[in-house]
């Protein structure tokens, strides 16, 4: 038997451990842990006396307003096209880390997902004597596995220090879009391992005395497609933190550093005491929900996300078990901080808009994931498009957490169904008309239609589902800089909306093309093409399903010469009566990897609509018809699905007949539907249908399917495997063979 | 009392009974499912979202694949109204999306008012964003 260890030699191990760690990894202990700190001693001191809420008001007024200036030097300065419509924040935190505060028009994600890296700084860098952290220093970052949506975003992190004490800490990130990954634009659906995401910056020192060290930059420049873009961001975030850092040391000059201390502090405890109140007023219980993505990006699987909310007196549970589990050769992996980051970005937009932008709303929630899951997924998966499960976590909780609030004598904001959730969005790469080497992505990402709202229907293209205020960008703008051409832009996509009483937003067309560049080619990374996305709320109907639709094999323009008025750029007008002559049609799910195109190609998508709202039999029928005078709808639309009788040349509704249409419909519901517990009987299978790649739960959801190697397996939740998938290609070669071996067998 | 739930549903405290809202009629026991008090119909996704490109020439047409995804609808069984719906794979069993505490909501709902009508809440806030130009120019007071 061993002698016990004395403290001595245990101080001694620890020491040994502590000086010759082999890998800074990201700290399970920091990346699982969502809520704010302990009171650090000096918030203990100076809020365990009175406080003057007038003075925090007013240190918390001349905080905001540094924000907002700052935020505004990127908006007018910085270089990625992200930039320009909205996609990045400047944000303050508190000396432990603790978000307190983002820029009022920033996109809070960001900031949300920028305490993790804060924290590491804290824990190992500021007493690491290799590091440390100092007055003028600033650190960079932009791996979602060390904090973050994904490895797109940059952020620059900068330590405030008064009178030598480190007092807070503000940040400015914008996603930059392009960093060197395996395909152009920073988010590649190809990336079959962490290795093929490109720039994996944990947080590191990149600015001592307030100035950018070149030759790290000069070895971020050199590890991505676009130096320039990488070396004018850079500058932009460092010098709109310096600006933030002016404003604040100027606050701490005229008020001192314990009301600049007070007033981050409470900001955080009085979100916590107000989130508390508000669950208490929900009632005790469970609403579930679950939610498909219909692929991976490079195959078709039905991907589950299985959602249970308990609210139990002042907290609430997310219980995310029985969802699918990682896939250690696909990119749609995401980790939890990322997860949770997103969906405290939905409750910020749908849920809770009016709070203040600080991650303390989470502190009154708790998490479970399963291990190895998609959602918590383990550090070797790779996550460059984590979107796919992130833009789903943004609209899933509107359906549980709306029948928890419905009900409430007082609503903090409007009931809405989800908002569309995917990013339709193209991303691009190649040469520019200009000579450049460019990869990133189209503004369309923030034009998702809203869902149908408890007293309005949802509104069109109104924004992404993560940031209620980011903007579509100027196309004239991106054809200056681009061979991109919009040979359709914003135009709604008539009927594919989700119907209810109140109907969700529409979503628009985009059809692109490009000229004046030798290389150039296209990417999508969204999922919806099979099966619909934005969910429905109280007996509405879904979002349809969206296809990439391609006209190859010609070059547009050459058509256009010929024939300026033969071709209307309206999608289903274009596949349906195929105009442009001698040209390929096809549509394809709109999860694409790169490929390089011809000039004068099409590459043409929707933006998404929302959910609908409510039974669409209860829709006013003059709205519907305003949806017809909107050419929102077709006739079919309003007949078929809303049941209303008019006169289709003046749109004038017969009332007498549409009540009677409806009662009819009503009752052939009656005579249709089955009683609940017998239909179960019949509709119940005790496993996925055997042609569906099901990955998740089925029934109990410690029971998860995935599929490994091709095959269907079958796991306990408690003890998720990583699924491995088979090349798309070595699948259809092994197809192909099969078929040939097959005709090959028929005599001749 | 009845506690509103959903557009379409409330709760009878006394009686502890899930209702139609729309007609009143007493479904199920408020401890238990509601869906178990209502009628449901398996519906072809391609009904509703109906194929906007010839499915002759192309397999994906803005239509849901039915080997996919299938549309549970919830109606009441008095009125019709449709309570609920419910996309799904085929085969896989429904959600039981709504379990209260019923105890608790007696408890919660001891000291409140009835509600008949839901209250109209603002919309989410739509802060005034990205705006270029013309934000720049409102900063130095150009009203133009």
């Amino acid at each position: 038997m061993n002698a016990p260890v004395t403290p001595e030699q245990q101080a001694l191990l620890d020491r040994f451990v502590r000086d010759n760690k082999m890998f800074y990894a990201p700290d399970p202990a920091i990346m699982s842990n969502h809520k704010i700190e302990p009171r650090s001693e000096i918030e203990e001191k100076l809020l365990s006396g009175p406080v003057d809420p007038h003075k925090v008001n007013e240190v918390r007024g001349l905080v905001l307003a540094a924000l907002d200036e700052s935020h505004t030097m990127i908006e007018q300065m910085g270089a990625a096209p992200g930039a320009k419509w909205g996609d990045m924040t400047t944000a303050v935190f508190t000396a432990s880390g603790d978000l307190t505060m983002i820029a009022p028009h920033g996109v809070g994600g960001f900031a949300a997902a920028v305490f993790y890296p804060i924290k590491f700084i804290n824990k190992y860098w500021r007493n690491e004597p290799t590091v440390g952290v100092r007055d003028g220093d600033a650190f960079i970052h932009n791996d979602a596995r060390y904090g973050g949506i994904h490895n797109t975003d940059q952020s620059t992190m900068m330590p405030i220090f008064w009178k030598g004490e480190l007092v807070c800490w503000i940040s400015a990130t914008i996603h930059e879009g392009e960093n060197g990954s395996t395909e152009p634009g920073g988010m590649p659906a190809a990336a079959e391992s962490k290795y093929d995401e490109g720039l994996k910056m944990p947080p590191f020192r990149v600015v001592e005395n307030f100035e950018l060290k070149r030759d790290l930059v000069t070895f971020l420049q050199n590890s991505v497609r676009d130096p320039k873009l990488q070396l004018e961001d850079m500058k932009v975030r460092l010098h709109s933190c310096m600006r933030l850092r002016e404003r604040i040391i100027s606050l701490l000059e005229e008020h001192g550093e314990e009301a600049l201390i007070v007033m981050l502090r409470k900001q955080l405890e009085d979100v916590v005491a107000e989130v508390r109140r508000r669950i208490t007023e929900l009632p005790d219980g469970i609403t579930r929900m679950v939610s498909f993505a219909d692929s991976t990006l490079r195959e078709a699987a039905l991907v589950k996300m299985n959602m249970a909310l308990t609210v139990k007196g002042d907290t609430i549970t997310v219980d995310m078990r029985g969802s699918s589990p990682e896939l250690i050769n696909r990119s749609i992996n995401t980790n939890q901080a990322s997860f949770k980051t997103m969906l405290y970005s939905s409750y910020m937009q749908n849920i809770w808009p009016d709070l203040p932008f600080t991650m303390a709303v989470f502190t009154p929630f708790d998490f479970i994931f399963d291990e190895k899951s998609l959602l918590n997924g383990s550090f070797d998966t790779p996550q460059a498009m984590s979107l796919i499960p992130l833009f789903k976590t943004m609209t899933i909780a509107c359906i549980p957490m709306a029948k928890l609030i419905y009900g409430l004598p007082h609503r903090h904001t409007a009931i809405v169904a989800p908002q569309y959730d995917q990013p339709a969005t193209l991303i691009y790469g190649g040469l520019t008309q200009h000579g450049e080497a460019v990869g990133n992505f189209c503004a369309d990402i923030n034009g998702m239609g809203q869902g149908g709202r408890s007293h309005l229907d949802g509104e069109h293209s109104v924004s992404p589902p993560f940031a209620a205020h980011c903007d579509l960008g100027e196309i004239e703008l991106m054809e200056e800089d681009l061979p991109i051409v919009r040979l359709g832009a914003f135009t709604l996509s008539k009927d594919r909306a989700g119907f209810g009483k109140q109907r969700s937003g529409l979503g628009y067309e985009q059809i692109h093309t490009f000229r004046n560049s030798g290389l150039w080619g296209f990417m999508t990374g969204c999922s919806g093409s099979l099966y619909p996305s934005a969910m429905p709320l109280f007996g509405g109907y879904a979002s349809p399903t969206y296809p990439l639709c391609k006209i190859k094999g010609v070059n547009v323009f050459d058509q256009l010469d010929r024939d300026p008025d033969g071709v209307e750029f309206d999608i289903v007008d274009l596949m349906n009566r195929q105009p442009i002559e001698g040209a390929t049609y096809s549509t394809h799910p709109m999860g694409m990897t790169f490929e390089l195109a011809d000039p004068g190609e099409l590459y043409m998508m929707c933006q998404g609509a929302g959910g609908g709202y409510g039974d669409v039999l209860q829709r006013d029928p003059e709205r519907v018809m305003k949806d017809l005078d909107e050419d929102l709808i077709s006739h079919a639309t309003a007949r078929d699905i809303y049941k209303v009788v008019y006169d289709e040349q003046n749109l004038i509704v017969d009332v007498a007949a549409t009540a009677a249409l409806r009662d009819s419909e009503r009752n052939s519901r009656i005579a249709r539907g089955v009683p609940y517990d017998e239909f179960v009987k019949t509709w119940t299978t005790p496993e996925p249908p055997q042609n569906l790649p099901f990955m998740g739960c089925w029934g109990e959801q410690d029971v998860v399917y995935g599929i490994n190697v091709g095959k269907r397996v079958q796991m306990k939740g408690t003890a998720l495997q990583s699924q491995f998938m088979l090349n798309p290609k070595d699948v259809e070669i092994a197809s192909l063979k099969a078929e040939l071996a097959a005709l090959r067998a028929v005599p001749r | 009392m009845k506690v509103l739930i959903t557009e379409n549903l409330r709760i009878d405290l006394d009686s502890e009974q899930w209702e139609c809202r729309a007609c009143g009629k007493a479904l199920r026991s408020a401890r238990d499912n509601y869906k178990r008090g209502l009628l449901v119909h398996n519906r072809d996704p391609r009904e509703i979202h109906k194929p906007l490109l010839d499915p002759t020439r192309y397999q994906l047409t803005y239509a849901p694949n039915p080997e996919w995804c299938r549309i549970l609808e919830y109606y009441c069984p008095k009125c019709g109204t449709m309570i609920e719906t419910e996309y799904l794979p085929p085969g896989h069993p429904p959600i039981r999306d709504i379990e209260f505490d019923i105890d608790a909501l007696k408890a919660q709902w001891k000291d409140r008012a009835e509600i008949t009508e839901p209250p109209v809440a603002p919309d989410p806030p739509r802060p005034r964003g990205h705006g270029g130009q013309p934000v720049a120019r409102a900063a130095t007071g150009d009203r133009r």
